[in-house]
């Protein structure tokens, strides 16, 4: 008894480790599909034009890296520029969403007052709105207050966010009463409060969402594209769109890497460091896909 | 708690402008816009009231076209996304090495422009008279032949833009998942093996019935998105979608108020309107399904 005992456990031994082996490799190929595009972006920037243009089957690796097309990526088009133009649009619609995200919920959560619930209902409601449906009026009124290729035009519409008020008014009535009160006794008043106790107490709610806006600011692409037609007000979307069409001339792919490179990386960078902030924020409640 | 009537909605205030002025006055616009027949957006002034502008964007054939990529986008990309997440979450978490590297890695499409790396994937896929690009290289290799995949045949195009959002969807999907499958109580695991259960029966008896609504949520989620695609085709065929015959209904309303066919605010707001009565429709269905399979 005792030998088939053995048996049968070596067999699940074996049987386990196959299963372990399937496990890394499948999870193996995907991270190679995920990663592949990011290698072949970096990988097709490095490589000088003449040599790109020469592979006829194009090779993985390239034995003479060259910055050429980094240099050509910020001189030939105005990407320096883009690239202002996107960190201006990132900075100032995700500080003024927080101001109004950080008054809202601390209204909604520490302020006792008539209607609030029906308010907070209303604002619920609103999550359900598609923005491919509000967008059309949005374009039309920005037209007729004369706000294209403005940063008024382009940031204020893209400001409202009822989802993170909602998330950070979730975090907000998690903050006991009885701090309110003692700093009543002490006389503070409710905004020095919000700013001195509840903002700090919510620091990483504030951070998830000031990352998550940041990054749905950079990548923005359909609102900046209807609103802008003067590249002196083009943000990186509609630059890579341009590039792709008409700069570089159609065929200097390796610069247009170069561009792309520049255009992903401080995304990238952000992510690495909130990895956790970005994943628990996204996991409550994105929606990409 | 003493009454804080005005100072309450004083804190209310800003968000309440900036929602009024971009998000529900432009609700209640859009179907005004949708029914007023022939409206120029610099007089001011429309022909008729009517369903004239519905009907115009029903015998578009271009309309009819962007239905037909958006329908066949659904269709393929969310059970493929689906089910391939659910495959790689299980993996994920039946693992302990390495676990935070592959999670870290699979969340990497999130955080990308989908414009920048589309124009990467349009490269890879892309046939030129001097180049074949890499995908083309690795079909030949095979022996295969090598196909245009992003200005040639229907079916190699359409093939890209799954492949593309698939790539862009899953790190959501991934992420809900292996949240979901972590939060499966060990109890139910531990029951099963003292009563012999096997590993499958495991997955399907246990599993799949506990992260059901998470599972169900994606679902939703997924058609939901899948069905405003837009920048992925963007990346890949460029701005004039018509053209290429890869428009999706989003496109078709941004292409009829804005560029070269712009100018038709009413045609827009019609094939918006009716782009939303589908999501509201198929999201129903989905609803009435959920009721019959998922466990709360």
């Amino acid at each position: 008894m005792n030998t088939d005992y053995q048996i049968t456990q070596n067999r699940a031994k074996v049987r386990n480790r196959w299963v372990k082996g399937i496990t890394y490799a499948l999870l193996g190929v995907w991270a190679l599909i995920v990663l592949f595009p990011f290698y072949w972006m970096i990988l097709t920037s490095v490589k000088s034009y003449s040599q790109y243009s020469g592979e006829f089957v194009p090779q993985f690796i390239t034995l003479s890296p060259t910055m050429e097309n980094y240099l050509t990526a910020f001189t030939a088009v105005p990407l320096a520029k883009y690239l202002l133009n996107t960190v201006i649009f990132t900075v100032a619609t995700t500080a003024i969403m927080l101001v109004v995200t950080v008054l809202a919920a601390f209204g909604f959560s520490r302020m006792s007052f008539r209607g609030r619930d029906v308010a907070f209902t209303v604002f619920l409601s609103m999550m359900m709105i598609p923005n491919e449906l509000v967008i059309i009026t949005n374009f039309l009124t920005v037209t007729q207050l004369d706000w294209r290729n403005t940063f008024e035009g382009l940031i204020l519409p893209s400001v409202t966010s009822v989802f993170y008020i909602y998330l950070l008014k979730e975090n907000f009535s998690q903050v006991p009463d009885e701090l309110y009160w003692a700093a009543k006794v002490d006389g503070t008043s409710d905004l020095k409060y919000l700013l001195k106790v509840m903002v700090p107490i919510c620091r990483p709610t504030l951070v998830t969402i000031t990352v998550l806006k940041a990054i749905e600011c950079w990548n923005s692409f359909v609102w900046p594209r209807l609103i802008t037609d003067d590249p002196e007000y083009y943000l990186v979307s509609n630059a890579i769109q341009t590039i792709r069409e008409s700069g570089f001339g159609r065929e200097n792919i390796p610069a247009m890497m170069a561009a792309v490179v520049v255009i992903s990386a401080p995304l990238i960078v952000l992510f690495l460091i909130f990895r956790k902030q970005i994943m628990s924020g996204v996991a409550r409640g994105g929606t990409k896909g | 708690m003493e009454k804080q009537n005005a100072k309450g909605w004083l804190y209310l205030l800003p968000a309440m402008l900036f929602l009024g002025v971009f998000m529900v006055y432009p609700l209640i616009d859009v179907f005004i816009y949708s029914f007023e027949e022939n409206f120029n957006s610099v007089s001011q002034s429309y022909t008729g009231v009517g369903l004239h502008n519905y009907l115009y964007v029903l015998h578009d054939p271009y309309f009819l076209q962007a239905v037909k990529n958006t329908f066949l986008l659904v269709i393929i990309t969310v059970p493929l996304s689906t089910g391939l997440a659910l495959l790689i979450s299980v993996g994920l978490s039946s693992i302990k090495k390495l676990r935070e590297l592959f999670q870290t890695v699979f969340f990497l499409p999130y955080v990308t422009n989908t414009l920048a790396v589309g124009l990467v994937f349009m490269i890879l896929f892309k046939k030129t008279t001097y180049t074949d690009g890499m995908v083309n290289a690795l079909i030949t290799m095979f022996g295969g032949e090598s196909v245009d995949f992003i200005s040639g045949p229907y079916w190699a195009k359409m093939l890209v833009l799954c492949l593309y959002t698939t790539w862009v969807v899953m790190p959501f999907k991934i992420l809900v998942l292996t949240g979901a499958l972590a939060s499966v109580n060990d109890t139910y695991y531990n029951a099963a093996k003292v009563d012999g259960t096997k590993g499958l029966r495991m997955f399907t008896r246990i599993t799949l019935p506990m992260i059901s609504p998470s599972v169900f949520y994606l679902v939703i989620t997924g058609f939901i998105g899948a069905f405003k695609a837009y920048s992925d085709s963007v990346a890949l065929f460029g701005t004039d979608l018509n053209v290429a015959g890869m428009n999706t209904i989003v496109g078709y309303v941004y292409d009829m108020l804005y560029g070269a066919s712009g100018g038709y605010p009413s045609y827009a707001s019609a094939a918006a309107i009716i782009l939303f009565a589908i999501v509201l429709t198929i999201t129903a269905i989905n609803l009435m399904v959920s009721r019959k399979h998922v466990h709360y």
